[in-house]
């Protein structure tokens, strides 16, 4: 109907002013329209599933369940990722600080990139690409198939069986993933410094030692890979449940999650640390 | 020809002047029809004329725009959900492709709703399943998990699926699509049985004359998004009216509109 009313908008305005090219102004203005109608709908979606979460801790085997999906099976990839990460920041790191005979705070810098930033994000932007698109495309699939219809008629509701659990397993297991792959890629690169290089590992731990503080620092790290979880999840979770239940529908809202997502993260990242570090 | 306005206790559903439209099309127009508690009423027309849609505003999934619906008494649309809910567990329902729960086995399935609904201890529960499943030949397939199964057989688990919490009323959307004589033979027996057995209302949508008819207490033939004609199978059989003869008797040339709605052909091929 929106889309009827839109057609017809174009319609007269093309006529009105004949010969303009007006097409980018109407294509713009058609995005705009659908992106605040896209956020209306996922607002209206996150209180339904936030009541069906809440009802779902109740629940705490369906939860369990889902933590294991999204969160145990995502783990091989964070702790791979985070060794590699680790080893070149810990490469990297050492090149530079070097050369100011510096090397004995590469802990510190290899550590605080992780914890505040690359801990966080990346964690973030693998989960959006390997627990994120599988939610969407089973959501999808679920509907496409009437699973969550066959549930509704047989008196449950989806949101609290399904929805709900997933929401809160995502946000649980967001942080201990990010955590995992700041501790893995601290790791790498003591392993970098130490055996590559020769630093010494009691410089190389106490500057992590002094140089990481508790609230500002890891709390920080902890706040946002909880939001980044929470927003992905979200995302995951609307784009499935919205989707076209056909399989071009289904790969669509799968592809729409993992570009979301990810514009999501990395976005909000910009905004987190301004607020942050920024002494806003 | 219809009795329409018939609010009687016998009736467990009442629809009266139901209108359902997607965008501008009205998919339901005008549908009334009455359904007698312990009988199989057949609802059958030809594809894309609404059934699965009527079954649907039956189930409160979809709102009608206008009209009533009552079920065992009470409103349908607009319930809220609480409420809806409560009606729903004495509705079972059999969808097209059967919805069964892909990640579940065939046990957990029929189990589903008698695990969600009740606190019955695990043992009590697989002794029901194994009864549910026994009904439908499939107690051998309990450990299956849905993809192994034929499409048969997922209907089958399907239907014990939704007969697990003892419905009052069941609805089967277009039960018979895609089955061999010999399943299709079993799920016909099922249905009458099911129906007789357990004391149930049973809506069956279809598009398929002789095997509706064959269990039919009451039919009902629908088009354009109304009842065209009502009555016993062979009343409806039997009938001289040139749209219902068409339908039932499948010929390529009468009333029964075949094409979905659209412009002039001659026109739309000249590209105007
Ligand atoms: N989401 C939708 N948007 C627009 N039109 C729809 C939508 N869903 C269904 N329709 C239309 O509604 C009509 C009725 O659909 P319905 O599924 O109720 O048909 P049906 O009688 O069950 O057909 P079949 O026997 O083939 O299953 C169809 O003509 C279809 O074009
Ligand atoms: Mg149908």
């Amino acid at each position: 109907m929106a889309r009827s009313a839109i057609i017809i908008r174009r319609a007269t305005i093309l006529k009105k002013f004949g010969a303009v090219r007006m097409e980018p102004i109407m294509k713009l203005g058609q995005w705009t329209i659908g992106f605040t109608c896209g956020l209306g709908g996922a607002c209206v979606f996150l209180v339904v599933a936030l009541r069906g979460a809440a009802r779902s801790l109740l629940r705490p085997m369906l939860i369990v369940q889902q933590l294991y999906a999204t969160g145990v099976l995502t783990m091989l990839i964070i702790l791979v990722s985070g060794l590699f990460v680790g080893l070149v920041l810990g490469l990297q790191g050492y090149y530079q600080l070097v050369s100011f005979s510096a090397e004995s705070s590469l802990g510190m810098v290899v550590a605080l990139f992780l914890v505040r930033e690359l801990g966080p994000v990346l964690s973030a932007l693998l989960f959006a690409g390997r627990a994120g698109s599988a939610l969407t495309a089973e959501i999808g699939l679920m509907k496409a198939t009437e699973q969550l219809a066959a549930m509704e008629m047989m008196a449950v509701d989806p949101m609290e069986r399904i929805i709900g659990p997933r929401l809160v397993a995502g946000i649980i297991s967001m942080p201990l993933l990010a955590a995992m792959f700041s501790a893995v890629g601290v790791l790498g690169g003591y392993l970098v410094a130490h055996v590559q290089f020769g630093v010494d590992p009691g410089m190389f731990w106490s500057s992590i030692e002094n140089g990481v503080d508790l609230i500002d620092d890891i709390l920080n790290g902890v706040i946002k890979s909880l939001v980044f979880g929470f927003v992905v999840v979200w995302i995951a979770l609307y784009e499935g449940h919205r989707s076209v239940p056909t399989s071009e529908g289904v790969s669509r809202a799968t592809t729409r999650t993992v570009v979301a997502s990810s514009l999501a993260v990395l976005g909000g990242d910009y905004m987190l640390t301004a607020i942050m570090f920024g002494g806003f | 020809m219809l009795s329409t306005t018939d609010h009687t206790a016998d009736h467990i559903v009442c629809a009266e002047d139901l209108v359902f439209s997607h965008g501008e099309r009205n998919i339901l127009d005008g549908l009334s029809l009455t359904i007698a508690r312990g009988t199989v009423t057949v609802i059958m027309g030809p594809s894309g004329c609404g059934k699965s849609t009527f079954l649907g505003l039956l189930g409160g999934r979809l709102q009608p725009a206008s009209g009533a619906l009552r079920f065992d008494g009470k409103p349908v649309p607009r319930t809220p959900g609480p409420d809806l809910f409560r009606m729903r567990r004495k509705m079972g329902m059999l969808f097209q492709n059967s919805a069964l729960l892909t990640d579940l086995s065939v046990h957990d399935n029929v189990a589903f709703p008698i695990r969600e609904q009740t606190s019955l201890p695990e043992e009590l529960i697989r002794i029901l399943v194994l009864m549910k499943l026994e009904m439908v030949g499939l107690r051998g397939a309990r450990d299956m998990m849905p993809s192994q199964l034929s499409g048969g057989m997922m209907r089958r688990v399907a239907l014990s699926r939704a007969i697990a919490l003892d419905p009052v009323m069941i609805m089967y959307d277009e039960p018979f699509v895609g089955l061999d004589p010999v399943s299709m033979g079993v799920i016909l027996r099922l249905i009458r049985s099911l129906n007789d057995a357990l004391g149930l209302t049973s809506v069956v949508v279809t598009h398929d004359v002789s095997e509706g008819c064959s269990i039919a207490d009451q039919v009902y033939l629908m088009d354009n998004g109304r009842i065209a004609g009502n009555g016993t199978a062979e009343e409806m059989l039997g009938s001289k009216d040139p749209w219902i003869r068409q339908f039932m008797q499948g010929h390529a040339d009468g009333p029964v509109r075949y094409h979905h709605p659209a412009g002039d052909y001659l026109e739309e091929i000249r590209g105007g």
